[in-house]
């Protein structure tokens, strides 16, 4: 099957030119290095179907990073490139297009961004650079579609014509040459929305901005997450499913080993779906009603930020704290993602340069991040007794996070690079592609996480009747009663954090904890270890050596961490 | 002509890169990103405390490290005001 490679610097819309071609469901994010693992797809091509493989973003064919190196072995295996050109930046994307070119493939120039180049003033003359590349250039404006099919069609023209190749220097002659001989900009005013931009990457404005745009979007988050839950899910199960496991449960006697796996106890004669614990109740109360609407909730928001070009200007308002914890600010974008869900927030870690970095920030995440499933629980549970106690559990992980981070800055050998990256401008982001991520974010959630779900409770059911954890308890009841201060019951839950922390937190809600309590279980439940699927990336991004190294990290700083917790409060 | 290094530039000030005082690594990549000897530059900020600056090159915003800021040399504009 023939391979057609998409090639193109950062942020020039090559993920949507590709979600364009294939229609296939890909991520595209406008911080630089998003696509770091490559996307694949299909299409036809005058009858034929073929491979088409959007390479992550890349300056040169002289890599520098990982991503960078990928894009180079994909190239190496195409047969036709798609070279997608950002048409208000065409000197620096053109050197990528010249290394291109002197690789004697076939190639296409998509000319994106092509509506942007009126209004920044810039007029480009496509006949000639057509001449002087050789090759086709179509001019495109891939959120809106124009220009794709006129691709589509040049891609059976695609040439290679043959450009010797050159040195750096005599490569940026040649460049000039051409920029001089096709591009006209008149010059043109900051308008009020480019001044208000610049603001954003100010040390005060931006700082302050920062702090309303993090503080507005947690709001929206909670607000978003507590609508769907008590206007859509919460009267979904209560006026819809109750009734139809109550009619079960008096068909299975309303009692014994199925029915307590199915809907659980039966709490005042009731299914209570947070405490029954069987798998119709709360095997499905706690991912659908409990943890999905923050889900959509949170993708939604992060989504947007993303989309906007915001979190590039965020790393760069961070970067000076962040190097305190031995990383760069880039850090702060999987560590946001983190707040979602640790797994991709891990793997994302990928996009930092050092394996120090890596290290920092996969152990740092997986300490003091808590995911929006568990967050979701800790408002549900610890949020019942006030507002401060869910405050005490944010600002003990937010402390953890700064100190454990200085404490591994000077532990952890390595270097940390310096911060370089291009700030994209601000986009307003396009609904469809927002929807379309939230909708792969929350579908990854439920085909990850449900069957984790229904698994761990069927797994305690059975275990529960088998009195392992009696025996667990026993053996550990010092650390649970006498470090943290819970009932040794509680350990079960502890355990039971390893499949996953929301279902585990649901675990303490039965047993009727004190609000101190609940907050030292919520703390060392984030903390002690991650859950099954994150520790399967750590080991798979770290190694070993490393993940044990971290998985150590977490099991000592929960400790000495749920302790002191449990002796101050 | 007054030359300056990128971190010692006010915010808002321009001027052209008269030279880059890195190793090839640094030099390639700063120049993959647009900045390079001869091209134009302009400040936008930076940040307290040993921050990143951000710089305009090309209609292209980029965020660069303090340090590498204190090895771009700028050839200032002469100030018209």
């Amino acid at each position: 099957m023939k391979k057609i490679v998409l090639m193109g610097n950062p942020n020039v819309g090559k993920s949507v030119i590709f979600t364009r071609l294939t229609g296939i469901n890909v991520i595209v994010g406008n911080y630089p290095g998003k696509t770091v693992e490559y996307k694949r797809g299909h299409m036809n091509l005058g009858g034929e179907t073929v491979e088409i493989f959007d390479a992550p973003g890349t300056y040169t064919l002289e890599p520098t990073s990982e991503a960078e190196e990928v894009a180079l072995r994909m190239l190496d295996t195409g047969d036709v490139v798609i070279n997608v050109v950002n048409a208000t930046n065409l000197e620096r994307n053109l050197y990528l297009t010249l290394q291109l070119l002197e690789r004697k493939l076939p190639v296409v120039v998509a000319l994106n961004m092509w509506d942007d180049t009126k209004h920044c003033g810039i007029n480009i003359d496509l006949d000639k650079l057509r001449k002087l590349l050789g090759v086709p250039v179509i001019p495109t404006v891939a959120t809106t579609a124009q220009g794709i099919k006129e691709l589509v069609e040049s891609i059976p023209k695609a040439t290679s014509p043959g450009v010797p190749a050159r040195s750096r220097d005599d490569r940026w002659v040649a460049i000039g040459s051409i920029v001089d001989q096709v591009q006209q900009v008149t010059h043109r005013h900051h308008t009020w929305f480019e001044r208000l931009a610049d603001a954003t990457v100010q040390p005060i404005t931006g700082v302050l901005i920062a702090l309303a745009v993090l503080a507005g979007a947690f709001l929206v988050v909670r607000l978003i997450g507590e609508s769907l839950i008590s206007y859509v899910f919460e009267p979904l199960f209560n006026n819809l499913w109750a009734p139809v496991l109550l009619r079960l449960s008096d068909l299975l006697g309303g009692a014994g080993f199925l029915h307590n796996i199915l809907i659980g106890k039966l709490i005042e004669g009731e299914v209570d779906f947070v405490q029954s614990f069987g798998l119709l109740s709360s095997g499905l109360y706690v991912p659908f009603a409990m943890v999905l609407p923050y889900i959509i909730s949170f993708y939604l928001l992060l989504g947007l930020l993303e989309d906007t070009g915001y979190l590039p200007r965020l790393a760069v308002l961070v970067d000076t704290i962040m190097h305190r914890l031995g990383l760069h600010g880039y850090a702060i974008i999987p560590t946001l993602l983190g707040l979602g869900c640790n797994v991709p927030a891990i793997m994302a870690t990928r996009i930092l340069e050092s394996e120090r970095e890596r290290f920092v920030a996969a152990t740092l995440i997986s300490i003091a991040i808590p995911c929006a499933a568990l967050q979701a629980m800790i408002f549900g549970l610890v949020g019942e007794h006030g507002g401060q106690y869910v405050a005490i559990v944010y600002a003990t992980l937010f402390a953890v996070w700064i100190i454990l981070g200085i404490i591994l800055r000077h532990a952890v050998k390595g270097f940390t690079p310096e911060l370089l990256i291009e700030i994209p401008p601000y986009r307003l982001p396009l609904w469809r592609a927002v929807l379309q991520k939230l909708w792969m974010r929350t579908y990854g959630f439920l085909v990850e996480a449900v069957p984790i779900i229904l698994g761990a409770i069927l797994a305690i059911n059975i275990l529960y009747v088998l009195r392992v954890f009696d025996a667990i308890a026993n053996f550990t009841a010092p650390v649970v009663t006498g470090l943290f201060g819970l009932p040794k019951e509680a350990v079960t839950a502890l355990v039971i954090g390893f499949l996953r922390k929301d279902v585990a937190l649901g675990m303490l809600a039965p047993l009727a904890l004190s609000a101190k309590q609940l907050v030292v279980g919520s703390v060392v439940l984030a903390m002690f270890f991650p859950c099954i699927a994150t520790f399967v990336v750590l080991l798979r991004e770290l190694g070993v050596v490393n993940m044990l190294k971290s998985a150590g990290i977490m099991i000592v700083a929960a400790l000495i961490v749920g302790g002191s917790l449990s002796l101050v409060l | 002509m007054q030359i300056k290094t990128l971190k010692d530039l006010k915010s808002g000030e321009s001027g052209r890169i008269a030279q880059i005082d890195g190793g090839h690594g640094m030099v390639s990549r700063l120049a993959a990103l647009g900045i390079r000897p001869g091209r134009r530059i302009t400040k936008i900020s930076s940040m307290l405390m040993r921050g990143p600056v951000t710089v305009e090159v090309d209609r292209t915003q980029i965020a660069v490290g303090f340090g590498m800021a204190g090895k771009i040399i700028v050839d200032l504009d002469k100030v018209t005001e």
